[in-house]
């Protein structure tokens, strides 16, 4: 029996699932951003007094560079943001260093930045930020202009 | 007097209510015959050749089309307020929550599901099912679970390639057509979309579709009547209930994502 028409349709039905399948692989994966691109793993925590419009997976910056994402935002005991990002293992930062919240823009997404210090120590996994800058809201600054403060220390 | 419109509604509502039930009857019969051995590989590998194969080149050309139009009126939008960098987000955004999934429902609708209700329907007229039933082997499951399988199994596949053709054509009109950096187009198609919210929620749905098409259109099938005007009448049904239903779906699948 020549090649049958079954197995010709049967190595056609393969070619369509995988393709498609590849497809679904490139939505979720590059597009959906479930990938381990730019290895994070190496997690650290800061916390602010207020973290405006920050949300899971905003990025994560040093001198505007992409190295890593916010993994999880919760309330510690104190009510503050407690904000875990998970970073790229292979960055060395000093203990001094600092975390601030930046927004892209006048109105754009909000994202951390991160400021190294001058220290020979670094920041060793799931340790905490020293200082931090929360995010700087325009409404406050607007309100602060209006009451004639705009100098005051709150 | 028994035929006061009160009546008549009566009627047409009980009615209603035991075609909904004979339809998750059905669809009950059609998730048995599913685990029920023998399994119908080739069968089943058949009816994703017609459903999913030869739906490929609609599906592709349809996609890369509505990505055009997508990127050209998102563009002359976006530009009025100075945010045409976000094109990328506005065509992929829009292609992965809605119209990848809903797009290619309706059009699997017409060219999968309309075929696989006319032709269990001629077979219902010409006594093939009969045959089977005959030689004791169930339509069910010989005829109507590969179908019904198939045209579930499809659906996120060709959604999935609709979506991946639709943002290459926002891209060329974007990027080829009205100069947009091509780099930020991908840069906010890929900062916008998120797994769970968008992607996970775009295969849930067609998913979904491709079940109720699966059930709808094989059920129609089989209780068509077996004569010409019932087979055509039973296509239409077939393509009009699941055109309502997906679209219903669509709204409450959206808004219990809760997004």
């Amino acid at each position: 029996m020549k090649t049958s028409t079954a197995a010709v349709r049967d190595f056609v039905v393969g070619v369509f699932v995988l393709a498609s399948l590849l497809a679904v692989a490139y939505l979720s994966a590059s597009l959906g951003g479930l990938s381990y691109k730019g290895a994070g793993g190496f997690e650290l925590v800061a916390i602010f007094d207020d973290i405006g419009g920050l949300s899971q997976r905003s990025p994560v910056k040093i001198s505007g560079v992409k190295v890593g994402q916010v993994k999880a935002i919760q309330l510690d005991e104190d009510l503050r943001a407690r904000v875990a990002l998970d970073l790229d293992p292979s960055l060395e930062l000093p203990i001094d260093s600092s975390a601030s919240i930046r927004t892209a823009g006048l109105l754009g997404d909000q994202f951390v930045s991160l400021e190294p210090g001058a220290e020979d120590q670094l920041l060793g996994p799931g340790e905490t930020f020293t200082y931090t800058e929360s995010a700087l809201s325009l409404d406050k600054l607007v309100g602060r202009l209006v009451h004639g403060d705009a100098f005051g220390d709150d | 007097m028994t035929d006061t419109p009160i009546h008549r509604l009566g009627r047409f509502g009980s009615s209603w209510i035991v075609g909904l039930g004979r339809i998750a009857n059905f669809a009950g019969g059609i998730v048995l015959a599913i685990v029920r051995p023998p399994w119908r590989v080739q069968r089943v590998v058949r009816a994703v050749y017609d459903a999913g194969v030869l739906s490929v080149a609609l599906i592709c050309g349809a996609g890369f089309a509505v990505g055009m139009v997508l990127g050209l009126q998102g563009y002359t939008t976006l530009v009025r307020f100075g945010a045409q960098e976000s094109l990328g987000a506005v065509v992929g955004l829009v292609l992965i929550r809605e119209l990848g999934p809903v797009v290619t429902g309706l059009l699997v609708i017409g060219r999968a599901g309309s075929a696989t209700t006319a032709e269990i329907g001629a077979m219902v007229s010409t006594q093939q099912l009969d045959g089977l039933r005959m030689m004791s082997i169930d339509p069910m499951h010989f005829v109507v679970m590969p179908k019904a399988l198939a045209l579930a199994f499809v659906m996120p596949l060709l959604s999935s390639l609709f979506i991946v053709f639709g943002v290459f054509g926002g891209y060329v009109v974007g990027v080829e057509l009205v100069g947009l950096d091509g780099g930020s187009y991908m840069a906010s198609l890929e900062n916008a979309v998120g797994f769970r919210d968008d992607v996970l929620q775009s295969l849930v749905k067609s998913a979904v579709f491709g079940a109720l098409l699966g059930v709808i259109a094989t059920y129609r099938g089989f209780t068509s009547p077996g004569n010409a005007m019932g087979v055509s009448r039973s296509t239409t049904s077939a393509v009009v209930t699941t055109s309502v239903w997906l679209l219903l779906a669509d709204y409450v699948i959206t808004a219990f994502w809760g997004v």
